[in-house]
């Protein structure tokens, strides 16, 4: 049966970002394109799961990063490993990629991953991330956006705390604050289906052709 | 005090580790299964062949666990909608059931909403809210008051049934299996947008027939309006289900909604006709029926027949799906609960 190989890989970093979210580093030993996933168990004839690589192209590491869900089939695994420790990830894979074209980039939560990967990879360039998160500690790899991408073209949108950094409310409410939304550049959006469904229709009610949203979700 | 558990949904595996839990006799097992899946009872005590303890035994952590629906709506043409509460509070499912001449069809749910996000459905509209145990599964089924007159089910409502995989294929080996209810698998289709793990899963240990969402051969019209596309291509899921013996015994069809001007053209004929040679198969046309909101609209019906003629001519089996239930919102794409959905403040956005 023509299934995924998956391969042993060493984890050589790993660190808790919040009290559920976590990232996770193995060494490269393949090419990937930014916006690719890799899929990742913890035993090697498992049921493997996808995530979003979120390092650059030409990091010594991979990194994801990802978000304990208590019913989950294998975040309650994954959060309990240490360095040194063992891990099965296929090779990468995924179409979610971009041009060096304007984009506008949408993302909820870690959904974020695949735009750090751009960033790190050199892609950020024309590039607009909103990204919206319940709380400051949810505005993953922050400090690489900050420094990556041009002044006022990272917008985050806290819904649940406050802060004059900020855009107090959620990304959708910002979205629909906007008066004008280019309609002839690309959106790529990246979370959960809630937030990309509804950010779609706002983008689509805004009048940007559907050919022009490319979205991705967590399943 | 502990909260009791569902007997109903559980395989005869399932329920051989229950009884072996309760300390009860190894056939018992099989004994429940009868009364679950073959003499359809709602309670234990009705399980009269079991020993008064056994019956108590189980009493004290299971019931049979079977949920009515709590609402229905009835189309002009027959098709009749029916609202499922789930065992998650305050979460719904829809089902519809199909009458049409000697069948009776039953499109059951497999999620509460559902995560792909196609840009056509209404139930991705309302996002995801949970899967459904097989139990859940196979109770639209049997809490149906037409359950007597079905005679196909198949996977087509809220959800993507293989982001299910497990619950859909113990609610199968339940509907199929000798202990349960005994159904022939060609009764039974099971749609997918095409989660290549899981449907890989399915084809190895279910012999239900497949019915694939294609809606367009291109790759990047494809990931437009359904996601998955980014991850599992649709040439990757042909592939696959290249190397398997369809068209005999097991049925594979590719499901098509029309949208103007989006996948009706003679390059789409020309794509489709080049993907899918191999396979024997059926192309099973849909008429789009509009959501709220949505900046699709249907091929007309003539062109339907055109596109349909087209791929005749080219030596493709193809079909158009009859569309049923569209005044009740119960025909393909529509069904939703999203108006129960209460916006959780937890949101990560």
């Amino acid at each position: 049966m023509n299934r995924r190989k998956l391969y042993k890989k060493t984890i050589v970093d790993y660190r808790k970002v919040t009290e559920s979210v976590f990232v996770l580093a193995f060494e490269k030993d393949f090419d990937f394109e930014p916006g690719q996933v890799v899929a990742i168990d913890v035993e090697p004839e498992g049921k493997p799961r996808l995530y979003s690589i979120a390092s650059g192209v030409n990091d010594k590491n991979v990194e994801i990063i990802f978000d304990e869900k208590p019913d989950g089939k294998l975040t309650p695994f994954l959060s309990k490993l240490n360095i040194g420790d063992v891990i099965y990830v296929s090779k990468p894979f995924g179409l979610f990629r971009c041009d060096d074209d304007e984009a506008w980039w949408i993302a909820s939560g870690t959904g974020v991953a695949p735009f750090v990967s751009m960033i790190r990879s050199g892609k950020g360039k024309g590039k607009i991330l909103l990204h919206g998160g319940r709380r400051d500690e949810n505005f993953y790899f922050s400090e690489v956006v900050e420094n990556e991408l041009e002044a006022g073209n990272y917008v985050r949108c806290t819904s649940r705390q406050p802060d004059t950094r900020y855009y107090n409310g959620r990304l959708t409410s910002w979205l629909r604050e906007q008066e004008l939304l280019p309609k002839e550049i690309k959106y790529y959006l990246c979370g959960s289906a809630e937030m990309v469904v509804e950010v779609r229709d706002i983008l689509l009610n805004r009048g940007i052709p559907f050919g022009n949203i490319v979205s991705e979700t967590y399943f | 005090m502990t909260t009791k558990q569902n007997l109903y949904g559980l395989t005869l595996n399932q329920l051989k580790e229950v009884v072996n839990e309760l300390g009860l006799p190894k056939f018992t097992a099989s004994q429940i299964a009868d009364w679950l899946y073959r003499k359809h009872v709602v309670s234990i005590d009705e399980m009269t062949n079991l020993s008064i303890k056994a019956r108590q035994l189980l009493d004290e952590k299971y019931f049979v666990g079977l949920i009515a629906p709590s609402q229905v709506q009835a189309s002009k043409d027959g098709t009749k909608k029916y609202l499922y509460p789930t065992s998650q509070a305050g979460k719904f499912i829809e089902a519809a059931y199909i009458p049409d001449k000697n069948r009776g069809t039953l499109c059951v749910s497999s999620q509460i909403g559902c995560k792909m996000g196609c840009l056509f459905c209404m139930t991705g509209k309302q996002g995801f809210q949970g899967n459904l145990t097989a139990g859940e599964i196979v109770n639209q089924i049997q809490s149906l008051p037409e359950f007597e007159k079905l005679t196909n089910i198949v996977y087509m409502g809220m959800g993507e049934p293989l982001d299910n995989v497990d619950a859909v294929l113990n609610s199968l080996e339940i509907l199929t299996a000798p202990w349960g209810y005994g159904w022939s698998p060609k009764r039974i289709t099971v749609s997918t947008i095409g989660i290549i793990p899981a449907m890989l899963t399915f084809l190895e240990k279910s012999k239900a027939h497949l019915a694939v969402s294609l809606h367009t051969p291109f790759d990047e019209e494809r990931r437009n309006l359904m996601p998955i596309q980014n991850v599992y291509p649709i040439s990757k899921v042909i592939s696959e289900i290249k190397k398997w013996d369809m068209g005999k015994q097991r049925r594979v069809s590719f499901e098509y909604i029309m949208f103007k001007g989006v996948n009706d053209t003679p390059k789409h004929v020309k794509e489709m006709v080049r993907l899918l040679s191999g396979i024997r198969c059926r192309i099973n046309l849909i008429r789009f029926h509009p959501i709220p909101d949505t900046v699709l609209e249907g091929t007309p019906d003539e062109d339907i027949i055109a596109f349909q003629n087209a791929l005749k001519a080219r030596g493709m089996t193809v079909t158009i799906r009859a569309s049923r239930g569209e005044d009740i919102f119960a025909a393909c794409g529509m069904l939703s609960t999203k108006a129960l959905v209460k916006k959780s403040e937890e949101l990560d956005y």
